[in-house]
């Protein structure tokens, strides 16, 4: 499924989307940077609360498929704007880490 | 750490060589290096998993630098059989190393962590993500950290 589809399948808000064709293969869900390096896989979607500017070069080195904002947090100043220029796929949800987590499991299997 | 840097020495040698510098002021730029290497290995036509472990290394080593060091240096070396990351800060040392590899030792303060780092997690990843890796630090002088991917 690609981030697109799986956007549109799972009514996740579009905040920027520049490589929507972007194959998802499976989710990781945490706020703590360094875990998401140590842990997440190349073509996850990454769900997380974590909104500051930083989220856009961990999602990008990390090679994560998109980046979920929970809970409807509202992204920092300049991250729609990187995320765009950077090829990161950042999409929003009012519902939970929890309840994407589980949105997401069933999307992609 | 892993000690033979023989070899290591002889790669800085040959092969291309990116330095940048990192302004240890600027928190929400920082990885600006790391996105760039990135950049740069893809155009030479490293494989994407490589790719992914070196940047992920050499950002969490130069996010220590801005957080902990007030900045420094990262010099990337490039050859046909590995690609060498040096990141140099003149910051306030490590007094422990042992006790800063483990995972979940931090000394970030809180305004840090409220930024989602702080885990006590870069050090771990950055030995993870690498074949070898030697840390040399002096406290009151500064840190040097050595890391090595295997092409
Ligand atoms: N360049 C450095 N100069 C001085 N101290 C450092 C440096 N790099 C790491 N440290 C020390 O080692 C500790 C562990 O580093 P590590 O990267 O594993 O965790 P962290 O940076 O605190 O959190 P995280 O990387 O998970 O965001 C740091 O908290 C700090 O005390
Ligand atoms: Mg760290």
């Amino acid at each position: 499924m690609t981030v697109r589809e799986l956007a549109a399948q799972l009514s996740l808000r579009e905040l920027a989307m520049p490589d929507g064709d972007r194959e998802v293969e499976g989710g990781y869900t945490g706020d703590l940077l360094s875990w998401v390096m140590g842990r997440a896989q190349s073509g996850d979607a990454w769900i997380t609360i974590m909104s500051n500017l930083n989220i856009v070069a961990v999602a990008s080195l990390a090679d994560v498929a998109c980046v979920i904002l929970a809970e409807d947090v509202v992204p920092e100043q300049d991250v729609v704007k990187t995320a765009m220029a950077k090829g990161v796929n950042l999409l929003g949800a009012k519902e939970s880490s929890f309840a994407l987590s589980a949105a997401v499991a069933k999307a992609v299997q | 750490m892993s000690t033979d840097l023989s070899e290591t020495v002889r790669c800085m040698t040959e092969g291309l060589q990116f330095h940048f510098d990192v302004d240890g002021d600027n928190f929400t730029s920082a990885g600006q290096a790391s996105v760039q290497v990135k950049k740069n290995l893809r155009q030479l036509g490293i494989p994407p998993e490589t790719i992914r472990r070196v940047s992920i290394a050499m950002y969490e080593g130069e996010i220590n630098m801005v957080i902990h060091a007030g900045g420094g240096t990262a010099d990337v070396y490039v050859n046909e059989s590995s690609i060498v990351i040096v990141l140099d800060d003149t910051g306030p040392g490590i007094p422990n190393i042992e006790q800063a590899m483990q995972e979940g030792f931090s000394t970030a303060p809180d305004t840090i962590r409220s930024l989602g780092f702080g885990a006590g997690m870069g050090l771990p990843n950055m030995k993870r993500y690498t074949d070898e890796m030697q840390i040399e630090s002096t406290v009151g002088v500064g840190t040097k950290i050595t890391m090595k991917v295997n092409l």
